[in-house]
């Protein structure tokens, strides 16, 4: 069996993935014995003029971690799509957008003028901004662009696996490097596409469910509100979930303590959109039994004390989802 | 003839980074530029969001010092809602901040630091690493550095519920207490830590401090910056990570100031450059002079030194005497060289271990009280801890129903930026002098930003350890030459 060639870049990112895969510690040289690290600039010090000169296609496994914001990124996409002949996101921001995908709620003039103008420390009378070009003391300085949208990979360039989390936790990484084994040894491997983590939904993994009684969400707190009981389903308390709407894999570490997930292994497969699904499923079961004879203000009344429904059903899909971005930054960017 | 030489990538402050060096004629420094090449706006999206959710949005600034972004957003997050979290309660929160300090520090003396003294920046780049440095020592000492890293790191995760990713602690409190098994498995990993903090003092004295070439490089000129110094102190004057009073001290070492942490917009306010994405936080009393360093600019520095630069002492006995003797071998206050960062950080990693030790032994520890349920929220908070890094501000401002209308953040390696930028010249001006610098040079000149642990440093703790880092000398006729500092780089 030949060693493989195995890449991993990041992008928009916290670095939390790079440290997911450090963390592997002593599988970490399991991995280092049925594969070869070309290119992880995080770790090595090999720099991207290497991987530019080698021979397209030549890298045979790629994984990629952060969202597409920048026009370094976007070359970058494209730098690990042409040399790696399977290419992986790596973690819920290449993945879906992640965090930082909430960021398509504004565009780039709504954070330039936050950031650079209006934040109560910033002092700029002048109202510099950061400028992809900028002569200083006879000196040319660049910066890459900054674009009004954030991206998840498989909107820049095509992607073969999905390896969600935030980060990817240690039992899927170790699926990735049994994929990377299986290429490694000419074994079959799953279709691309392919999400590396299981099909059903984090519910079914959870401690709490027996615990889940009722079919209604007769009010809605919010989780600093009550101190939740850790053995009682949180949505049976009232407290919204995203485990039903979210993909399993992640091993329910919130969950142990006693909090709330939040959906970063992005939606089951049945699920066109986790958003849309949880924002039905929830305004259809919250609020006291007996619709028929409430008025639709009645109705409403529970329903509107889910708080920031965009931030907490899309808390980690929003470039992914059916949204994609806000409208009026949209309608902006046309105008 | 003008060059430049460009560095990249160099860095994960808050992403990406690079230095431009520009030469002149005779290949000496003229001007040099770190530049911080991305941005994603934290401060934008985290409106509109509720502000109980932040301390489980803001950790994903950044996955090497997410307990610092949690600490400082749920205190913030506290005060928005009123609420004086439960005394058991603010015990664990110290207890996973202490493990999260140690086990950065540890992290970057070992991986990232330690090698450009032991086997040092002539040692070539394929043995200056965590693996070479475990060859100069030893294996069972290397063996020692990653157990006793992955021990912070497990206290951590048993805290906070996650080893990267906090999500235990929420306005009021904690989500969840610490059972009296965990406790007793974390008694042990404690009491090792502290005896491993000693040994690294120890470590340091013994083939840092006592070689001649290191010595110099700790108190010589090269790197070193006349600024002023800000760190949170408890209330003796002590240094203090979780919580505390913010001071200032000047360059000749006098209190200038010491404020409330809510009141640092008094004192602080930030200049924007249009070359790079990163903001230069400065002291408004004495106002943005430019990059200069000196009593009549406002650059301040944050991060290990400049806490024990402004503190009366540390808050531990044993971390005491270790901070006398730093003070005694240079000769008083305040240390203006900044290789001295590095002996600072295993001083402070030796107060995070004893306060392990101390806080694992509370017999209030396992207590089941640890929320205090808020009621409507006052609607604004300021938070501020020290990260690993420096002083982290987290200031948010609520509407009635406790929605985010305005997110402040001021990130510790940010108010390093423009002492990095100091820092990086200085070292360039001295050490390049004929526009075609060596490999080793160039180290030494990464080493100057390496001593403020810029971001980067945490992802590249471990393994290999090296810093990333491209040399490109571009010349007015468009000839490119590389140097590469990688073990298959031309130069």
């Amino acid at each position: 069996m030949s060693k493989i060639k195995l890449a991993m870049n990041w992008a928009g990112a916290c670095g939390g993935c790079d440290v997911s895969l450090l963390d592997l510690e002593d599988k970490i040289l399991e991995l280092s014995e049925i594969a070869d690290v070309v290119y992880w600039p995080a770790a090595m010090d090999y720099k991207r003029r290497d991987l530019q000169e080698a021979p397209d296609g030549s890298v045979d496994v790629g994984l990629f971690n952060g969202v597409v914001r920048t026009s370094e990124q976007a070359e970058d996409a494209e730098l690990m799509r042409s040399k790696c002949r399977v290419l992986v996101s790596y973690g819920s921001c290449a993945c879906f957008g992640g965090i930082p995908g909430l960021a398509n709620l504004s565009d780039r003039e709504g954070i330039f003028s936050l950031v650079y103008r209006d934040t109560p420390s910033t002092l700029n009378e002048e109202d510099n901004r950061p400028s992809p070009q900028w002569q200083d003391n006879g000196h040319t300085l660049t910066l890459p662009e900054f674009e009004d949208t954030v991206r998840a990979l498989h909107h820049a360039v095509r992607v073969d696996y999905f390896l969600p989390g935030c980060p990817p936790s240690r039992e899927r990484i170790l699926d990735a490097v049994n994929l990377i084994a299986a290429l490694a040894g000419g074994e079959d491997t799953p279709p691309a596409g392919t999400v590396l983590a299981p099909e059903h939904a984090l519910c079914r993994d959870c401690e709490r469910i027996d615990s889940k009684k009722s079919d209604r969400i007769p009010r809605v707190v919010r989780p600093h509100e009550i101190r939740a009981d850790s053995g009682t389903c949180f949505l049976e308390q009232g407290i919204i979930c995203m485990g039903p709407f979210t993909r399993s894999g992640c091993g329910g570490l919130c969950l142990a303590a006693n909090q709330p997930c939040r959906g970063c292994f992005g939606p089951t497969p049945t699920q066109l959109d986790p958003g849309a699904e949880a924002l039905s499923a929830f305004g259809s079961v919250v609020g006291p039994r007996g619709e028929d004879f409430l008025t639709r203000a009645e109705m409403k009344r529970e329903v509107g004390r889910i708080p920031d429904p965009a931030g907490t059903f899309y808390r980690f899909t929003l470039p992914h989802s059916v949204l994609y971005r806000s409208f009026a930054a949209e309608n902006k960017d046309r105008g | 003839m003008s060059e430049r030489i460009t560095i990249s990538p160099i860095t994960r402050l808050e992403g990406h980074g690079k230095i431009d060096i520009f030469l002149d004629e005779a290949g000496k420094v003229r001007d040099c530029y770190l530049q911080v090449v991305e941005l994603r706006g934290f401060e934008k999206f985290c409106q509109g969001r509720p502000v109980e959710e932040l301390p489980r949005i803001t950790p994903k600034i950044c996955g090497v010092c997410p307990g610092a972004h949690h600490m400082a957003s749920s205190k913030a997050a506290d005060e928005v809602y009123g609420v004086r979290i439960p005394p058991i309660a603010e015990k664990l929160r110290r207890l996973f901040y202490n493990a999260h300090i140690a086990h950065s520090h540890i992290l970057h003396f070992y991986a990232l630091a330690a090698p450009d003294f032991i086997p040092g920046a002539e040692a070539g780049p394929e043995k200056r690493n965590i693996l070479g440095l475990i060859q100069a020592v030893g294996r069972e000492e290397g063996r020692e550095v990653l157990a006793h890293r992955g021990y912070a790191q497990k206290i951590q995760g048993m805290l906070a519920g996650h080893p990267i990713h906090p999500v235990s602690s929420l306005p009021g409190g904690m989500s969840k207490p610490l059972q009296e098994q965990e406790r007793a498995e974390i008694e042990p990993m404690a009491d090792s830590l502290v005896q491993f903090a000693r040994k690294s003092l120890r470590l340091f004295e013994d083939l840092i401090l006592s070689r001649k070439s290191s010595r110099e490089m700790i108190s010589g000129d090269t790197y070193y910056s006349r600024t002023y110094y800000m760190g949170l102190v408890d209330d003796r004057g002590c240094v203090d990570f979780y919580d505390g009073t913010a001071r200032v001290a000047s360059p000749d070492g006098s209190l200038f100031a010491s404020f409330d942490p809510r009141d640092y917009l008094e004192h602080i306010g930030e200049h924007v450059e249009p070359w790079t994405y990163l903001k230069f936080p400065f002291l408004k009393s004495v106002g943005w002079k430019g990059l200069v360093d000196g009593g009549d600019s406002g650059i301040y520095r944050v991060n290990s030194l400049a806490r024990l630069n402004v503190a009366d002492g540390m808050a531990t006995p044993l971390a005491q005497q270790e901070y006398e003797k730093l003070f005694d071998f240079f000769g008083g206050k305040p240390v203006h060289h900044t290789m001295a960062y590095h002996w600072a950080r295993l001083i402070e990693n030796l107060q995070a271990c004893e306060e392990l030790a101390r806080l694992i032994r509370d017999p209030e520890i396992t207590g089941e009280d640890i929320r205090t349920l808020p009621g409507k929220p006052v609607g604004e908070g300021v938070g501020a801890v020290e990260a690993a890094r420096g002083t982290l501000f987290h200031h948010y401002k609520t509407d009635s129903q406790g929605m985010v209308q305005q997110a402040n953040l001021i990130v510790a390696t940010v108010q390093n930026n423009a002492a990095m930028n100091l820092s990086v010249k200085r070292a360039a001006e001295r050490l390049i002098e004929n526009g075609s610098p060596d490999e080793a040079i160039l180290d030494r000149v990464e080493m100057a930003f390496r001593a403020y642990d810029p971001c980067l440093a945490c992802a590249t703790h471990h393994l290999p350890g090296k810093t990333p880092l491209e040399v490109r000398l571009v010349r007015p006729d468009g000839v490119v030459r590389t140097l590469s500092r990688g073990p298959e780089g031309e130069g």
